[in-house]
């Protein structure tokens, strides 16, 4: 019985190792990955909901009578593509700042900007 | 599965080494892939195994490129962060405990609108894949939204990173850096070069067989741009820059867009609710099956064309960069 959650609980970790990666890290690539981390997490965790057991891909079929929920499907569907989206307009802004600076490691931009 | 992604995770955290990192991250994308076809989300897992193990691998890696992969050792008040983050982790386990175990049948998310989509999409819209039937007839307005908010993503890389002026390559100088190239990777390019129209072909395979299996606009516009991005990778951007018109991809982006917006306005016209595809046709289905054709072809062509600006412009500035650089020196 405990391992009916088991999907939600490693979707937990994963969201808290990304959570982790953005906080700790002041490399600004490295915390673009972990939203990315945090991201997919958030993307395992629609789909598990909508999974149910002995159906299948909700591709509509004579013959088979349970399906997967694709309403999930739909909305992380357009999430990924929105997600690579911002995620390229953030690494922008890292280039951008790394050609101002000179560095993309948070603590070397703020000893510049107080210096300034 | 899952425990394999938690362990790339926390490998991704741990290295630091930003060029394996971006490896990884590709790693990463390619296995939830994977998770998402167990979980029956085949146009999901197809999405994110283009995205996520393609596009975003080559994104990560140029930004790489440009800003450098070496990463400061310093961790910013590690212990204190370690500390909030078990905590609100344990906070959300203590959530999880009151949800409704996997795969269960009566989830309140099964219960309510997706029975009506599975069994009334087929009658109203005569779509097999229930995916592209939600996606772009019941939340049209919802997916209309997404590809604004991907247009607006590739009009703000090209605000940051566009180069005012374009290097002009002489014909000879491309020459001779296709040659050098060739020497160097001539079995992969060989391999690509045979891929590539077979990687087009299936871009436009998924794109218009998106009703009827997995697959969609979005799919589509990322594989088929995965396609020139490939070529771009192989035989340079200055070769890349001579097939592929910029101006023409940049309006592109556009005309996706007002595509997919304009059929909203025609059933608007018709006296419809916007995005009402019935009113199309005078036949229900038939409206549907052509708006969704239109829509899903808006998608893909936005997609696709935000794609190639977002890695043309990073590629682009890093070459500008170089050549600053050895201007310089």
């Amino acid at each position: 019985m405990v391992l009916g959650l088991f999907n939600y609980w490693a979707v937990v970790v994963l969201m808290m190792i990304g959570f982790y990666i953005v906080i700790t890290h002041g490399n600004l690539i490295k915390k673009m990955v972990g939203l990315t981390i945090f991201q997919t997490s958030v993307f395992i965790f629609y789909i598990s909901i909508g999974k149910v057991d002995g159906g299948t891909a909700p591709i509509l079929e004579e013959g088979i009578k349970l399906y997967s929920n694709p309403l999930p499907h739909v909305l992380i569907l357009t999430a990924i593509v929105v997600g690579i989206a911002t995620t390229a307009l953030g690494l922008a802004l890292i280039v951008r700042i790394r050609e101002a600076y000179g560095s993309i490691e948070e603590e070397e931009i703020q000893h510049k900007d107080d210096l300034a | 599965m899952l425990a394999l992604l938690v362990g790339v995770a926390a490998v991704i955290a741990r290295v630091r080494d930003l060029l394996a990192v971006a490896m990884l991250l590709g790693v990463y994308g390619l296995l939830s892939a994977c998770l998402f076809v167990f979980m029956d989300a085949v146009d999901v897992a197809f999405t994110e195994a283009s995205v996520g193990a393609g596009i975003s691998t080559i994104l990560m890696l140029t930004a790489v490129a440009i800003t450098g992969r070496r990463e400061s050792s310093s961790l910013y008040r590690s212990s204190i962060a370690l500390v909030l983050v078990v905590l609100t982790g344990g906070l959300l386990i203590y959530g999880t405990l009151d949800m409704p175990y996997f795969g269960a049948i009566d989830a309140p998310a099964n219960l309510h609108v997706s029975p009506r989509y599975l069994v009334d999409s087929l009658r109203e819209i005569d779509v097999p894949n229930a995916v592209t039937a939600v996606l772009a007839s019941y939340r049209g307005y919802d997916t209309f939204g997404e590809v604004v908010v991907i247009f607006t993503a590739g009009i703000g890389v090209l605000a940051l990173l566009s180069i005012t002026r374009e290097p002009k390559d002489s014909d000879e100088e491309v020459d001779a850096l296709n040659e050098a190239m060739h020497d160097k990777h001539l079995i992969v390019r060989v391999v690509s070069k045979m891929m590539i129209p077979f990687i087009l072909l299936f871009a436009l395979y998924v794109q218009f067989h998106g009703d009827f299996g997995p697959g969609g606009g979005f799919q589509a516009g990322v594989i088929f741009a995965a396609a020139i991005i490939l070529y771009s990778l192989l035989f340079g951007l200055s070769t890349a820059r001579r097939v592929i018109n910029k101006p023409v991809v940049r309006v592109l982006s556009g005309v996706g867009v007002l595509l997919y917006g304009g059929v909203g306005v025609i059933s608007l016209l018709r006296g419809e609710n916007y995005l009402d595809y019935n009113a199309l046709r005078e036949n229900p289905i038939d409206g549907q099956h052509l708006g969704i054709l239109l829509v899903e072809f808006g998608v893909g062509v936005t997609v696709a064309s935000v794609m190639m600006i977002i890695f043309f412009n990073f590629a682009g500035r890093r070459e500008h960069l170089l050549l600053n650089k050895d201007r310089r020196e």
